[in-house]
């Protein structure tokens, strides 16, 4: 009867430690232990034991920076939130929170997150892990600005707390450091108060690159800016773009443009998911063109008119379908996130355009977006431009990376580590001057023989 | 007047016992945690407070100290609107067979000292004329079952205590009882084992539906994750010349 039979005799899973583990973009996929350790003290037993070792979030990271060489620490069983002052907005989680869940309780009471990634399914840990950027990060900065402190559980035992002002060195390399330095356990951020959950957005068209940019740089007062790059345009309209720009709508705004809506809107429910076998062959240059066009016109037959835009859909277009990685396919995809400093970045940009386009399999869409000064020594922003595409991984990719990578090197511009899965050490080193200062409080914590992932040992961190 | 609601759950360092109150906490009832792992307990009522700004505590309480109950539930800061009793032991059932000390551990912590409870409750409930009872026993308790029969069979007991409470209850009017039974749940207590997809279900989907039945959709019984129904009744129709056979 096999159709009732209940699969007991419950067995302990075949090999709990040994499990294959991939980041958000299903390359590489390597073995490792994986531990869930349910509570803070459970944290940092399992960090005592052992080596080889780092933290993992919620694995959003998309290349192998959230794989520890022999063991991985999950950080979900850290669930907790621990207390909230209204007065001052400061709110204390443990690491493995998430951005979802910061907004689901406080998103309806007034209160948002002034940097968030583009999507909300990444943890407090992994967000100060990878110093994240937003919209915003030419005015803001990155996730380490609203970030009062944290505590750290160190490879020897001890659980330090760390802030500008205390361990401010150990702080600092934290903020970027990809759990190189410790396993955070919890954080005290700085809520951002709302009048309204909606945004006000202006789109804008840009009809090649140089336009997207003086686009962008005359708009560098707007709050979050950010434009979406058609990678398979060619010649005079190379690097086409919609330009997005927006602000928090404050009561005003919402009375003029959408009296009838609630001001505080709880976040979107998925409604999408991608089958775990996505045909291969929808994903072809055909259908990306057709996307792309009709991408195109419905956002240039928006421009000028500003509207109110939800802020789940605005801040996360991704999260709406489920598994969306899937659709690139067993072999997977890389995610190839640079910055060029702003003196050489419509250059360089236009040449590593040129070539995607040429190449003509990048994903549908690019974005392109102003960055600020960095936050920690390993943060990953730079005052420039940055480009991110996706990338199906094919046999003749990482060849065609290599060639985009020294255009990136000559500009002294750099890779984001949360995007990388195969970089070159020369490549990396010469794009993190600050690398030493992370070296150095790996030694001082002895985190330098204990705490290693599949990117530190690619690169030599 | 806004006259705010309160739930006590028992167990409320479980993870079942923390989405369950979390749920209530999101429709404004005020929250009280009791548990014998304090720390736990509190960082859970920490959590919940400052998810939904409600108000919550969290009493000590070991239920396997029967002695106690009368004086835990007397000496309630306040007599909550529902009490949600989540406690409960999977236990070794190999260890069980041979170590009588832990198959009364797993006997009492399921059936003893939860029914001990809720009676309590019951009464305390019927005099001031109103309440939930709502107790969360398993559908290993439909079916005897070679793999886990001291929790099964502790579990009916459970369920049976519950069934005769409501009917008792039921002629006085006004106190509910409510039976919940979960399948497969992902949680701790599970964490080692491989469940089925199809037939588990996370503890949010527990406490939405605890929820569901003592609230917004009342109702006296309810399997959780909805296609159990549908296989215990035929697992419970299956004669026991055969099931003995059957490995499931
Ligand atoms: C759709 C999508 C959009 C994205 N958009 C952006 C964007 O706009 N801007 C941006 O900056 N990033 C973006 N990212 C990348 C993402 O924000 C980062 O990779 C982030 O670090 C992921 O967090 P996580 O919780 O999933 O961490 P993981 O991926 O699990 O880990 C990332 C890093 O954090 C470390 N880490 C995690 N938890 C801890 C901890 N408790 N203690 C110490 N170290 C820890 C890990 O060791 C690893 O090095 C995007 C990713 C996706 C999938």
């Amino acid at each position: 009867m096999p159709a009732v039979a209940l699969p007991e005799r419950v067995s302990a899973a075949s090999d709990p430690s040994g499990i294959r583990l991939s980041g958000w973009g299903n390359y590489p996929k390597v073995s490792t232990e994986l531990l869930a350790p349910q509570t803070q003290a459970g944290a940092r037993d399992y960090l005592l034991a052992r080596s080889g070792v780092v933290a993992r979030g919620a694995g959003r990271a998309y290349g192998d920076a959230a794989i520890g060489v022999q063991s991985t620490i999950s950080s979900r069983g850290l669930n907790r939130m621990r207390s909230f002052d209204a007065a001052t907005a400061r709110l204390t989680v443990e690491a493995g929170v998430t951005i979802a869940d910061i907004l689901t309780a406080f998103e309806p009471r007034g209160f948002f997150l002034k940097v968030v990634p583009g999507t909300k399914f990444v943890t407090v840990g992994g967000a100060i892990a990878a110093d994240v950027h937003g919209k915003n990060h030419h005015r803001d900065g990155g996730f380490g600005t609203i970030v009062e402190s944290f505590r750290l559980a160190l490879p020897g035992g001890e659980i330090v707390s760390c802030s500008r002002s205390e361990n401010a060195a150990l702080f600092a390399a934290t903020v970027g450091g990809m759990g190189l330095t410790g396993v955070i356990l919890d954080a005290t951020l700085r809520l951002l108060p709302i009048e309204t959950a909606w945004l006000r957005q202006d789109t804008r068209v840009a009809g090649h690159l140089d336009a997207a940019i003086d686009q962008l740089e005359s708009s560098a007062s707007a709050t979050y800016s950010v434009a979406w790059i058609d990678c398979l345009a060619r010649g005079a309209a190379l690097g086409r773009s919609l330009v997005y720009l927006a602000e928090h709508a404050t009561r005003r705004d919402k009375e003029m443009l959408g009296p009838d809506l609630a001001p505080f809107p709880g976040p979107r429910t998925q409604r999408l998911s991608v089958p775990e076998r996505f045909p291969g062959w929808l994903l072809n240059r055909a259908s990306m063109r057709a996307f792309n066009e009709l991408y195109f016109r419905r956002g240039a037959a928006r421009q000028g008119e500003p509207r109110l835009v939800h802020w789940d859909p605005y801040f996360f277009p991704l999260d709406a379908i489920a598994d969306w990685n899937r659709i690139y396919g067993r072999r997977g995809f890389v995610q190839y996130q640079c910055v060029i400093p702003l003196d050489r970045a419509r250059r360089v940009l236009a040449e590593i355009l040129d070539r995607v386009s040429r190449r003509g399999d990048a994903s549908f869409l690019a974005v392109l977006k102003q960055l600020g000064d960095g936050g920690g020594p390993m943060s990953f922003p730079l005052r420039g431009y940055t480009l991110t595409m996706d990338f199906p991984v094919t046999d003749t990719l990482f060849a065609f990376l290599d060639q985009l990578d020294a255009l990136v090197v000559d500009a002294r511009g750099r890779l984001y580590l949360a995007k990388d899965a195969r970089q070159s050490r020369a490549t990396f080193e010469s794009g993190y001057p600050g690398l030493a200062a992370l070296r150095d409080i790996r030694r001082q914590t002895g985190a330098n023989t204990r705490l290693a992932s599949h990117l530190s040992a690619r690169l030599g961190i | 007047m806004t006259d705010t609601k309160s739930v006590l759950v028992i167990g409320g360092s479980s993870d079942i016992g923390h989405a369950t109150a979390l749920r209530y906490a999101k429709a404004g009832w005020r929250v009280m945690l009791a548990a014998r792992d304090v720390e736990a307990a509190k960082r859970n009522a920490d959590d919940i407070r400052t998810r939904s700004g409600v108000e919550t505590s969290v009493q000590v309480l070991d239920v396997l100290q029967t002695g106690q109950l009368a004086g835990f539930v007397a000496g309630l800061p306040l007599l909550p609107d529902t009490v949600v009793c989540v406690v409960g032991e999977l236990g070794d059932q190999l260890r069980a067979q041979t170590d009588p000390e832990l198959a009364t551990t797993i006997m009492r912590t399921n059936f003893e000292a939860p029914s001990l409870l809720l009676e309590r409750f019951a009464q305390t409930f019927k005099q001031r004329g109103s309440g939930t009872i709502v107790g969360v026993s398993s559908v290993a308790g439909d079916r005897g079952r070679a793999s886990n029969y001291y929790y099964g069979a502790s579990k009916a007991g459970f369920s049976q205590f519950l069934s005769g409470l409501r009917n008792r209850l039921a002629l006085a009017g006004k106190v509910r009882v409510v039976t919940v039974k979960p399948g497969f749940v992902r949680t701790r207590m599970t964490a080692h084992m491989k469940l089925p997809a199809p037939l588990t279900v996370d503890p949010d989907r527990v406490a939405e539906d605890i929820f569901r039945a003592d609230v917004t959709k009342p109702r006296d019984v309810i399997y959780v994750a909805r296609r159990f129904w549908l296989v215990m009744t035929i697992i419970c129709a299956l004669p026991e010349s055969i099931f003995k056979r059957m490995r499931i």
